[in-house]
């Protein structure tokens, strides 16, 4: 069907603006929030982290700023992704709709929100006195390439694998919660005990929010970084579509 | 009967089990007793929901499915649908089908008429432009006024019925499925439903209902099936499949 493709993207466009509809339709700031989220964020850990804490890192909002949206972008894929099928049961069980659609639709919703946050972080970095890099050019579609396929291949078996195994849901949450600070996110990736680097390497956030900051900051892109990632985006694409494959016909009776 | 060449539907010894799971397995118990699980999961009791059904349905025609609750309707119109898939057999639908398994499916309270109506035709197979297209459509035909661009959440049940029931039959499908669906709304309402679904069958639009209530499939259908536990008990148009006298006892 030549006609398939271009419904599909049709349909993922719509199922999007669905979502985007449905959260702002009844507050007053609506859309805006989108923006305020990752910058009320951005400045509550600015907050606890800088004066509080010490933490000995010069710079520290334009660095909180580029590895936190990532994170943030990261973490919404993954934590909404077990309800994906569970909340819209009535779909899965009454359409045909394919169902790969769903997952994919939701992780374009968060790509959006991302992108957004993306505004927010470019002007902030401008004004603590970072400057565009030509390499951005290349960098920021790879690597919103590279976590994308990261996203979408964890939100894939989450999806497919919460339909039958509801434990998932919680378990979800806790490993969530522990890869937050396998993440060198508040802290620079120099600070991870040697000993430990094989285990963090596990965590595909590990490889990308490094690289998203030496992107944002420093206009620099680590080669062996990049394929390391790369090695992270296919093992979680792959993953995903194998159990999405395996479960998707019993979807339905599942629900 | 009808040629193969126009068969839209063809079950061919379509049997469906259902694995029974009692309660929702937990992680823990799954991690604490794999190796029994591992085992039981191979020889789980499974439920017989058909079993070894066979019929095919033409373009154009209009098929009941008939049976008591339990026996079997559910899921030979979710097999049609292409939401379940047999546990043996085949099941062939040629075209776009178009499930009205129960009225509006998807739709999101938040949302308003009109956009769930988009929404929900491009779910149904239309592309963004034809769905637009007929808007108009589907608003004079659920008839709703200006609750057209209310949200859904303040609608009531008979005013979401029109609606699903309006987007449904404006999607042009080769197939229209409908699940116990047609009591909906008032009667001119219903009038305007049959209407509707005999300009659909003129346009060679193939209708598989499924009911308990005898009266409604006896009137509007070609053929009916008559499922018993799972087994086809009778293909037969409805003459036949109720004598006169005993379905007016049955009313």
């Amino acid at each position: 069907m030549t006609g398939g493709w271009r419904h599909r993207l049709e349909l993922v466009v719509a199922l999007v603006g669905k979502e985007f509809r449905v959260r702002y339709r009844s507050s007053v700031l609506g859309v805006v929030w989108s923006l305020l989220n990752p910058v009320c964020f951005a400045l509550v850990l600015y907050a606890a982290f800088r004066p509080v804490l010490h933490v000995p890192t010069d710079d520290y909002v334009a660095f909180l700023l580029a590895g936190l949206f990532p994170w943030q972008w990261f973490a919404n894929t993954v934590s909404s992704a077990p309800g994906v099928y569970l909340g819209n049961a009535t779909l899965v069980k009454r359409t045909a709709l394919p169902r790969l659609l769903l997952p994919l639709a939701s992780t374009t919703n968060h790509l959006v929100h991302f992108v957004v946050a993306l505004l927010v972080a470019v002007p902030a970095l401008l004004l603590t006195g970072h400057r565009p890099a030509p390499v951005w050019i290349v960098g920021l579609p790879v690597l919103l390439l590279l976590q994308g396929a990261v996203c979408l291949g964890l939100a894939l078996t989450l999806a497919a694998l919460n339909v039958v195994l509801r434990d998932l849901e919680h378990l979800t949450q806790v490993l969530l919660n522990l890869t937050f600070f396998m993440t060198p996110t508040l802290y620079s990736e120099d600070l991870v005990p040697q000993a430990l680097r094989p285990l963090f390497a596990l965590n595909p956030m590990y490889h990308l929010v490094p690289l998203w900051r030496h992107l944002m900051l420093e206009g620099r892109l680590d080669a062996a970084a990049l394929g390391r990632a790369a090695v992270c985006a296919a093992a979680a694409l792959t993953l995903g579509v194998l159990v999405h494959r395996r479960l998707e016909a019993r979807l339905a009776e599942g629900l | 009967m009808p040629r193969d060449s126009e068969a839209i539907v063809e079950f061919r010894g379509v049997s469906k089990s259902y694995v029974l799971h009692g309660p929702a397995l937990g992680l823990k118990h799954t991690l604490l007793h794999l190796p029994s699980v591992l085992r039981e999961a191979r020889s789980r009791p499974t439920f017989l929901a058909l079993d070894g059904i066979d019929f095919t349905v033409g373009r154009g025609e209009c098929f009941g499915v008939y049976g008591p609750n339990g026996s079997g309707k559910s899921t030979l119109l979710g097999l049609a649908a292409g939401v379940l898939r047999p546990t043996r057999g085949d099941v062939v639908v040629r075209g776009r089908v178009c499930p009205l398994l129960e009225t509006g499916a998807g739709f999101h309270g938040d949302l308003t008429g009109r956009e769930n109506a988009l929404l929900n035709g491009m779910i149904l197979g239309l592309s963004r432009r034809e769905a637009l297209a007929q808007l108009p459509g589907i608003r004079a035909f659920a008839d709703i006024g200006s609750y057209f661009d209310e949200p859904i959440r303040t609608y009531s049940a008979g005013m979401t019925a029109r609606l699903g029931f309006g987007v449904a039959v404006h999607t042009a499908p080769d197939l229209l499925l409908i699940d116990e669906v047609l009591a909906v709304g008032d009667e001119a309402f219903q009038a305007r439903c049959m209407e509707r679904l005999d300009e659909l069958r003129r346009a060679g639009t193939t209708l598989l209902i499924v009911s308990h209530e005898r009266e409604r499939l006896a009137r509007f259908c070609d053929r009916v099936l008559r499922l018993a536990r799972g087994r086809v008990e009778q293909l037969a148009p409805p003459s036949e499949v109720w004598v006169p006298a005993r379905a007016e006892a049955g009313g």
